[in-house]
């Protein structure tokens, strides 16, 4: 109480690093190799402060600086034509690409993941996802408009599925619901692999005016740096405490949460307050916190600017008194950003905030220096150059080896699997499949989510894509679709990356919206392990060369390493997001047939392709062979017959056809609106050459089912010829009969698939 | 009745938004000195017969590992009411 101002605080200062050389420090505790902490003791020419090492390690960490995939994820920039970019208004490196959709508005998207917090505590774990994307999206200077969940769970039936199954899903509508933002899509996986290692990537879009873009950099001396939002708490740092031990020797460390709550009622009240402060011209640049906190904050923007800061951690307004410096540098407290703000803006700054009733405190001040310079009452406790923290961490060529059992499982197809021996057979077997986990009803999940708020959702789930209005004047959406094959990727993760982006590629052209940006989320096992480095290496080419020959670009995304339940990694998991453009979403195509007796089109070839499908691994358990065939250039064609289609009008529902066959798809479309369909698969399986277990359930590629008007035949046909895509009418529809009659091998009650389909997920869950 | 009263509040460290959004509220209805509110949750068990030892074992137990989320909670008090 009556401490001398000036008397030491007992935290480690760049004084006593200078005057202690030789003190211990817990790298390795940090996370940080030898090599890394020799290398930071290069860069400032003496051993790190307390603060300074928890800066580096947590920046320095796979997580934030993406030391093992940086070499990889070059060449989505690398493999990006002129033309290719022409919509981008900010590319990849930024907190979000910015995609520009006419009529002077653009959007921005991103995915990322949650996947390590979501198993340990799924509620908060996911709900917190919700929030960081979103936060990414809003630093952008856009408003949030729409979230999407891609989720991978364990075994269905595992005890601990159900943990996480209701934590995660009650996380992301909680989260979601509260902010009022509609969850339009995402996709739910089960698989054992993903037992102790569950994937929840979350994705945001939002929509900005091209004049309110916002970037993260701090560029002109003299500007403030203002930390507002949420109070800064011990949420996050549980890996900390040894460097409090380490500084405060005496009590040993003290038990930090390793995870974050998040209040969703405190983020809106945050968007609405931001988007106010950009539209009042107050901010000269901005950045969310989430992983590293005020560390990856400052360092980012400082880096970002070309130019220094100048910071008293005392400013910080914390939840705790009881935070040490290191703490607080690397706390995870949600709900948080950081301003640069131009000093004769801050009086109006102050009144956006107040009216909001944000807290906010001014944490220091842009310098013309290449430093960043961090003080702890009259004590320096960091003086580092920030793009070291920031940008030029460490950069691994880690090593790569094609996998032992690679040959083995690509030799093993599934051409000795039992095929249906008849009509019956094969009836029960499309049945078992649409009432398995993996292809059953996921209204469970998806109807806790809000779908329709704020009033701007042409397409939800269970459409292939969701779609949302942008513009209310004119109707210009955005269609969303993600996907991620994790049994093709193991097979073959090039290939199956590829087949990644056409599928939604795909997904977005059956909604009538043209494909202009992509954004990916890659899930992956141990760096450390050289056959999963070998995972990635083909992934990410697969994936940047598909982009390439599909013509468009990689907008941003995120790696998530070190998913793996002891030894055992998960199949290779790259979700691949694509945002295609509609310039009316009142001309988007759902995807389920609704009148009665149009015609019912199958686009595209379909080969005997049953490796790493539903059916080899949902009916027989069995995941070996080949993965389809990707072939790009159909899936333009296909894509730009669709567009064309929808232009005129001809098509009143289409739908991709992909996991599980065209038979689920058959019935998922008649399920839809409930309305029935007679099918003949004949013709099919004669012009194809294919039996009818493959008729039903290969998974080849570039293939859509459509229906379309009679009056509309001979034009549909014309447009299918001019642009050389295969067609063939499989059937009509038939809103009389509720029922999908699939001749000569069995009628379906539309009622019995309901029964079979729509009640699995309730009846686990 | 006899019962086992198990008390449980969000871990100290972790923000607890129910509880800060009842602060504002006191402090916005006059109540100045009020400088922070945690909201934590009673849970009773109720018995028809007297409370054993092996019943409050129990309970701790449960407390801990199903009443409670351990990763965000701390169970503070199991209590007897006889």
């Amino acid at each position: 109480m009556f401490k001398n101002k000036n008397q030491p605080s007992g935290v480690d200062t760049v004084e006593n690093a200078k005057s202690e050389p030789d003190k211990d420090q817990p790298w390795k505790e940090l996370g940080l190799k030898q090599d890394e902490y020799e290398s930071i003791k290069e860069i400032l020419n003496r051993r790190p402060t307390s603060s300074e090492l928890a800066m580096y390690s947590v920046m320095w960490s796979e997580h934030c600086s993406y030391k093992s995939s940086k070499i990889y994820l070059r060449q989505f920039g690398e493999k990006v034509t002129p033309d290719m970019k022409k919509h981008l208004m900010v590319g990849m490196g930024e907190n979000a690409g910015v995609v520009d959709i006419g009529e002077g508005l653009a959007v921005t998207f991103k995915v990322e993941s949650h996947n390590h917090p979501s198993y340990i505590e799924p509620f908060q774990g996911a709900a917190t996802g919700v929030g960081g994307i979103v936060r990414d999206i809003l630093s952008m200077g856009a408003r949030p408009v729409a979230v999407m969940d891609q989720l991978r769970f364990g075994a269905p039936q595992d005890p601990d599925t159900a943990r996480v199954v209701h934590g995660v899903v009650d996380g992301i509508s909680f989260y979601g619901n509260c902010l009022g933002l509609p969850n339009i899509g995402g996709e739910t996986v089960f698989d054992k692999v993903y037992q102790g290692n569950p994937l929840v990537n979350a994705l945001s879009i939002g929509a900005l005016k091209h004049e309110d873009l916002q970037l993260a950099k701090a560029t002109n001396p003299g500007d403030l740096v203002i930390l507002f939002g949420a109070r800064t708490g011990a949420d996050g740092i549980g890996g900390v405490s040894v460097l409090a031990s380490e500084t405060f020797g005496d009590e040993g460390p003290t038990k930090r949460p390793a995870v974050q709550v998040g209040d969703p009622f405190a983020e809106k009240v945050l968007i609405e307050c931001c988007l106010e402060l950009f539209h009042a011209g107050v901010v000269a640049g901005i950045q969310d916190l989430g992983g590293a906190g005020i560390s990856c904050a400052t360092s980012e923007l400082a880096s970002n600017g070309g130019k220094g800061m100048k910071i008293q951690l005392k400013n910080v307004l914390l939840r705790d008194e009881s935070l040490t410096p290191e703490e607080i540098l690397m706390s995870e407290s949600q709900e948080r950003m950081c301003a640069v703000v131009p000093k004769k803006k801050l009086k109006d700054f102050e009144k956006i905030v107040n009216k909001w009733e944000v807290e906010y405190s001014v944490l220091g001040e842009v310098v013309d220096e290449d430093r960043l310079y961090i003080d702890w009452g009259h004590e320096e406790i960091v003086n580092v150059p920030p793009r070291t923290v920031a940008h030029d961490g460490p950069v691994y060529d880690r090593p790569v080896e094609y996998p032992k059992y690679q040959d083995a499982l690509n030799a093993d197809s599934s051409s000795k699997l039992k095929r249906a021996e008849n009509e019956t057979e094969a009836a029960a077997q499309l049945m078992e499949l649409i009432s398995s986990p993996n292809h059953a009803d996921k209204s469970w999940i998806t109807n806790q989510y809000d779908k329709y708020v704020m009033g701007n959702t042409a397409l939800a789930m269970p459409d292939d894509g969701g779609m949302i209005r942008i513009s209310e004047e004119t109707g210009l959406g955005v269609a969303l679709a993600t996907d991620a094959n994790g049994k093709y990727c193991y097979l073959d993760p090039y290939v199956g990356a590829r087949q990644a982006l056409a599928e939604s590629y795909r997904n977005v052209a059956v909604t009538g919206a043209a494909p202009r940006a992509v954004t990916n989320c890659l899930n992956f096992g141990s760096p450390e392990n050289p056959e999963v480095m070998w995972q990635f290496k083909q992934a990410t080419a697969g994936l940047a060369d598909a982009c390439q020959e599909l013509g468009i670009p990689v907008t941003g995304g995120n790696v998530s390493f070190y998913n793996q339940t002891g030894e055992t990694a998960i199949y290779p998991t790259p979700v691949v997001g694509v945002l295609g453009v509609i310039d009316d979403v009142a001309r988007r195509v759902p995807s389920g047939w609704q009148d009665d007796g149009n015609n019912i089109y199958l686009l595209g070839t379909t080969y005997d392709e049953l490796d790493g499908s539903a059916w080899a691994k949902d009916l027989h358990n069995h995941l070996g062979g080949r993965p389809p065939n990707v072939d790009l250039q159909k899936e333009k064609e296909l894509a730009s017959l669709l567009y064309g289609a929808t232009q005129q009008g001809i098509i009143e529902a289409a739908h991709d056809v992909s996991e599980g066959g065209l038979g689920i798809a058959i019935l998922e479309a008649s399920l839809r609106f409930n309305v029935g369909a007679r099918i003949w698969l004949t013709e099919l399986m004669e012009r194809d050459g294919v039996d009818l277990t493959a008729a039903l359930f290969s998974e080849s590629q570039s293939r859509v089912i459509v229906s379309v008007g009679r009056e509309d035949d001979v034009k549909f046909q014309a447009l299918c010829e001019a642009r050389d895509v295969p067609v063939l009418r499989i059937g009509v529809t038939d809103k009389e009969n509720q029922a999908v009659d699939i001749q000569g091998v069995a009628k379906l009650e539309l009622e019995a698939i309901r029964g079979a389909w729509a009640g699995v997920l309730p009846g686990l869950y | 009745m006899p019962k086992i009263i198990v008390e449980i509040m969000p871990k100290q460290d972790l923000l607890d938004p129910q509880g800060k959004a009842v602060a504002n509220a006191l402090v916005r209805g006059g109540n100045k000195d009020i400088s922070g509110v945690r909201i934590g949750k009673r849970i009773e068990l109720h018995f028809d017969r007297e409370v054993t030892e092996q019943d409050i074992e129990e309970a701790k137990k449960q407390a801990k590992e199903f009443l409670s989320n351990d990763v965000i909670e701390d169970v503070v008090a199991v209590t007897v009411e006889n």
